[in-house]
């Protein structure tokens, strides 16, 4: 660990503030991501977070292409632990510009495949956020509960990870046959163990002590550095794109948004941020059930998949909700087989951007903490 | 030369007022409104974003900045576009607003004074593109190293390999 001093002289003493680099490889920053912190004592006196280790530069990469089609496996490497939400936002924004109408039954499965996703993610964001904190456990518990919705992905597109699953006006092919029995068992094993979750790590004294009152984000502050999803409800506002601007068939569920309350200390902790991706899980649940209600058992998923895409001179800007908050895809077409330009809006891009405002004056192990509750992938952050 | 800039245009009640004010309070300033697929954008006098940018958080409610990127244009004149992402969620109105500079030092006042998030928007737009912001907090280089001397997102920048840097080995296979 590379190590710096800086002479500082106060009115009492002389005193040293010590310049410190945490990562790039260091096991709680999710990835290659380099804070240097300047420390007075174990007090943070200020984060300069550097990133761009992962930079691929995946805009680039979509301008070079000529081909609309083949962007979407990028779109996978970006937030590599959410991909199939990461594919829908983009296939949405060329649907959109192509005006295409996509059958009902691909809308359903895209959307019981989107939510299954974000708990997905949840449960690897929560889990990792514990094991930051030293509770080792409820991350075993949760990996296992995480594996069976990878299974169900297995089966259904032959990857675990990176899927390109879904393409412009359809999916690759059809769900499995047993894939609503699965999924359904799925809902019906996971509910209990939110519950058990809750026991285990939420309530948990030792835990509530480590993440209650720490790296308060008020809701203002919050707006200002353009915060979303899980982080900006934590903070107490009630903004979610599935609701408010509803994309898919988002409109036709009857769900709720959660938000942060500081119930156990002060809205916008960490708890707070950690809680409201617990109680999203369940409502991701009851928006799996509804889907599966109402899914078509009968429909040809790739019926809607143009041959060739053929896009007229626009330009678009498509947000949906995924796990991490807003994501967006800015996308300008001129008659060439390819997009002139994409820029993809990344919701860990903006949460890392407010590290430095909400962590000032912390002390060095809630560093940790604050850095778990944001939930930031670093794929997503560098593109 | 206060042309009517909606005129045509579908919009929705919170547009349309943003549209009136900002044409009745900055006329000269309002280059061109115009729709695409839903989306409101509308371009303004570079020089101007600030006043403009404050007029929108103050008096129209647009609280977010979604986003700030860069657009390469590829033309002789006004080669570079920066657009502002702008959210009111009051109104759940978005609008983008756009302004255009030239390729010769492309140079825009930042933002950060009003909305924090465009802190590394900026500095994003800065290191794919060579835009610099005027007065901004902290005006490094994002991804690439500091010395880099090149824009990667610029249209002439390769896919593969950096100029005048060592040569890449053949991407296609031997023919002898």
């Amino acid at each position: 660990m590379e190590v710096m001093m800086n002479k500082t002289t106060d009115s009492n003493s002389e005193r040293r503030e010590m310049v410190i680099n945490m990562g790039p490889q260091h096991p709680s920053t999710h990835g290659v991501l380099r804070l240097e912190l300047v420390l007075d004592g174990e007090v943070v006196k200020e984060v300069r977070p550097n990133i761009g280790y992962l930079h691929r530069c995946f805009e680039k990469y979509a301008e070079e292409l000529g081909d609309y089609a083949s962007v979407t496996p990028y779109t996978d490497r970006m937030d590599y632990v959410s991909a199939m939400n990461q594919e829908l936002g983009y296939v949405i924004a060329i649907e959109r510009l192509l005006e295409l109408e996509i059958p009902e039954r691909v809308e359903y499965i895209r959307v019981i495949i989107s939510e299954l996703q974000r708990i997905a993610s949840h449960l690897l964001g929560i889990g990792a956020f514990g094991l930051d904190l030293g509770a080792f456990t409820p991350f075993l518990y949760l990996f296992t509960e995480r594996e069976k919705i990878l299974d169900i992905f297995e089966k259904t597109s032959g990857a675990r990870l990176l899927y390109n699953y879904m393409t412009v006006g359809g999916l690759m092919k059809d769900v499995p046959k047993d894939f609503k029995k699965d999924t359904a068992e799925f809902v019906k094993t996971f509910r209990p163990k939110i519950k058990e979750l809750n026991d285990l790590l939420s309530y948990n004294k030792i835990f509530i002590n480590r993440t209650a009152d720490i790296g308060v984000l008020p809701e203002k502050v919050a707006l200002n550095y353009a915060a979303s999803g899980p982080v900006l409800r934590g903070s107490g506002m009630k903004w979610d794109l599935r609701k408010d601007d509803p994309y898919s068939i988002y409109d036709r569920f009857d769900f709720d948004i959660p938000v942060g309350s500081g119930e156990v200390g002060t809205l916008g902790d960490c708890w707070d941020r950690y809680m409201v991706r617990v109680r999203e899980m369940e409502q991701s649940l009851r928006i799996i059930e509804q889907a599966l209600d109402g899914m078509p058992d009968e429909g040809d998923v790739t019926e809607a998949v143009p041959k060739r895409i053929r896009l007229k001179e626009g330009e678009i800007y498509c947000r949906t909700e995924t796990p991490r908050g807003e994501l967006g895809y800015y996308i300008i077409s001129d008659k060439k087989g390819g997009p002139f330009r994409v820029k993809a809006r990344a919701p860990s891009f903006v949460h890392l951007s407010m590290l430095p405002a909400i962590s000032k004056g912390s002390l060095i192990a809630d560093m940790v903490a604050i850095v778990g509750s944001i939930d930031i992938v670093l794929g997503e952050v560098d593109r | 030369m206060t042309p009517d800039l909606s005129m045509s245009l579908e919009l929705s009640e919170h547009l349309q007022k943003t549209v009136d004010h900002l044409s009745e309070n900055f006329s000269d300033k309002l280059i061109h409104v115009y729709q695409s697929s839903g989306d409101t954008f509308i371009i303004v006098d570079a020089d101007s974003i600030l006043e403009i940018s404050k007029y929108l958080k103050e008096e129209l409610h647009y609280i977010f900045l979604s986003d700030v990127f860069g657009i390469d244009r590829y033309t002789s004149d006004e080669r570079f576009e920066v657009v502002y992402n702008l959210l009111s969620l009051k109104h759940q109105q978005r609008v983008f607003v756009k302004i255009r500079c030239e390729e010769e030092n492309p140079e825009v006042d930042s933002v950060v004074p009003i909305w924090k998030a465009a802190n590394w928007f900026e500095r994003e737009v800065y290191d794919m593109f060579g835009v610099y912001f005027r007065n901004h907090p902290d005006l490094r280089r994002i991804y690439m190293p500091e010395d880099f001397e090149y824009f990667p997102l610029r249209k002439e920048f390769p896919l593969l390999g950096i100029p005048g840097s060592i040569e890449l080995p053949s991407t296609t296979p031997d023919t002898d």
